[in-house]
């Protein structure tokens, strides 16, 4: 094996340890997987009954509570990607491992993209989960739904919110008390300003301009009209989430060493808080 | 376990003609909010130009108490805090440079055994293995192996960390430490709060692994009996300072004393259990 496929080879084994560990946790933790679901399920619930209540003819009914749904699904699925991604020290920091992880020969790459690979496969499990219970019980009918359409493109949407994703994860570390919150922050400032339950030509001019650059105002967009008309994969929802994936990513790693460094240099990675 | 040793030295450059481990002029201070002033920092220096070379296959205990700076050159030379002056090399490489040659010939036990908690012993081995590039089809039959090096029984293997003694856990962060092959192990209080019986189990552990694996070691400790129990040569590093290191009857002979407890009071006019100093806390919250 050359040098260059052996290293290679190394690294790919170091990303499949970190998703290892997270299979481990999330057996350990499944009854907490579980009651959090649960508490998904209902407050999607709370969100689709919505279009019950807007006295709408049934079909108009079913386009809105589809529309609704699909909005409260990618906010999880979302919301799943930016936790991993967040808690990515704040986890490590909490179990007292973060020293043993900073200190391994793994790229920081193979880290946090072994940690974003884990967190859009459960997410995408979740989701699923999250979609069909939801439908069955509010009696939502998707005939067109183009499944295979909206899930692609959730991957590749996948990539620009892990780019993001590691851009917060870095949070913790520059600030071991705060650090966390302020990427729930970031991910609700994200998600308001891409249209989750309602179209972005609502919002004010300066929030529609700041969701040209939100990748999950095109997974919304796509996944609905692929959910709701069936919709094939398009070119238009496709390239906007390949740019931003292709800046997002080096930025956030960019951004995580140098808040990795920072945190060397001042003595900041042990800290508990 | 021999076998593991081998294959991490294979796939690393571990260079022959140079010393273990070489620190020159190493410097790291913190800088921390006063308590005496309200918006007021304080620059405490953890390390203070520290200087010593550690020969391949030598164990070394650096001796020191709380806040003394031990924890810090650990951390340094594991590429886990970033230098404020001086240089630290290990086997040839440059400690704040060249962090992913270090990552593969350094791994450390520290005074917590540090896991996830509710993941058993097996599982914390098993995947920490992988950031060293070792497959499933190793660790099946290394991770066993070396548990039971280390006197871990095999029917807690799948038990929760959280359910075993301190004694069983600093048995699976050494194991940990061991499982990646180390060329050189950093041990930062490895026996710290243990009761007698387990201390004396992870000593003569370490012991074996000096006596059958081309480890260096470096041991940070303030158990006196520890360290001259197993070091070739001791050091006494008080507030940042190396005050020396030299083999153990040098240093007797040197402050003229009989025991590692009169020869810290000579260098340093205080006895090793005195009260800290306000300073000392500084030191020790973050080092």
């Amino acid at each position: 094996m050359s040098a260059a496929a052996a290293a290679l080879r190394r690294e790919l084994v170091g990303l499949s340890g970190i998703v290892e560990r997270n299979v481990y946790l999330t057996r350990r933790y499944l009854l907490w997987d579980i009651a959090f679901m649960v508490w998904t399920i209902a407050n999607t619930l709370t969100i689709v009954f919505i279009a019950r209540a807007a006295g709408l003819a049934p079909a108009r009914e079913n386009r809105l509570a589809t529309a609704l749904l699909v909005g409260a699904v990618i906010w999880a699925f979302l919301g799943i990607i930016f936790e991993f991604m967040t808690e990515t020290v704040a986890w490590e920091r909490w179990e007292g491992t973060i020293e043993y992880t900073f200190m391994a020969p793994l790229s920081r790459s193979m880290h946090l993209g072994g940690m974003g690979a884990y967190a859009v496969l459960y997410g995408l499990i979740r989701a699923t989960i999250l979609l069909f219970v939801v439908a069955a019980f509010i009696g939502i009918h998707m005939p067109d739904a183009n499944y295979l359409a909206a899930l692609a493109l959730l991957a590749i949407a996948s990539i620009s919110f892990i780019g993001i994703g590691m851009m917060t994860s870095v949070l913790p570390l520059i600030s071991p008390e705060k650090g966390a919150q302020l990427g729930f922050v970031a991910q609700g400032m994200m998600l308001v300003v891409s249209g989750v339950y309602y179209p972005v030509g609502v919002m004010p001019g300066w929030m529609q301009a700041v969701a040209t650059v939100s990748p999950a105002t095109y997974a919304i967009r796509g996944c609905r009209a692929s959910i709701i008309d069936g919709d094939p994969l398009v070119w238009r929802n496709v390239w906007p989430l390949l740019l931003i994936a292709a800046v997002s990513i080096p930025l956030g790693l960019a951004i995580f060493h140098r808040g990795e460094r920072y945190a060397k240099k001042h003595g900041k990675l042990k800290r508990s808080g | 376990m021999s076998t593991l040793v081998s294959s991490t030295t294979e796939n690393t450059h571990v260079r022959r003609d140079v010393p273990a481990v070489e620190v020159s002029d190493l410097t790291k201070e913190f800088r921390r909010k006063d308590k005496h002033s309200r918006f007021g920092k304080r620059r405490m220096p953890a390390l203070d130009h520290v200087t010593f070379t550690i020969r391949r296959g030598e164990c070394v205990a650096i001796l020191g108490q709380n806040g003394s700076g031990k924890s810090t050159l650990v951390r340094l030379l594991s590429t886990l805090l970033i230098n404020d002056g001086g240089d630290a090399r290990i086997f040839g490489h440059d400690a704040f440079r060249e962090t992913r040659a270090i990552r593969k010939l350094v791994n450390r036990v520290s005074v917590e055994a540090s896991f996830f908690k509710k993941m058993s012993a097996a599982e914390n081995l098993s995947y920490a293995a992988r950031f060293y590039g070792m497959g499933p089809s190793q660790t099946r039959t290394a991770v066993p192996e070396i548990l039971e090096k280390v006197g871990f029984p095999p029917e807690r293997r799948r038990e929760p960390m959280e359910n075993l003694s301190r004694g069983m856990q600093q048995k699976v962060a050494l194991a940990r430490a061991l499982l990646t092959s180390p060329v050189l192990l950093l041990l930062d209080e490895p026996t710290t709060g243990l009761d007698p019986r387990s201390k004396l189990e992870v000593q003569e552990f370490v012991k074996a692994v000096r006596a059958q694996h081309d480890a260096t070691i470096l041991l940070c400790t303030h158990d006196m009996n520890e360290a001259e129990a197993l070091a070739d040569r001791v050091g006494l590093l008080d507030r940042g300072e190396l005050l020396f290191l030299e083999p153990v009857e040098d240093v007797k002979r040197r402050y003229g004393v009989d025991t590692l407890e009169e020869a810290f009071f000579a260098a340093t006019g205080r006895t090793f259990e005195d009260e800290h100093h306000e300073d000392d806390e500084y030191r020790e919250v973050y080092g």
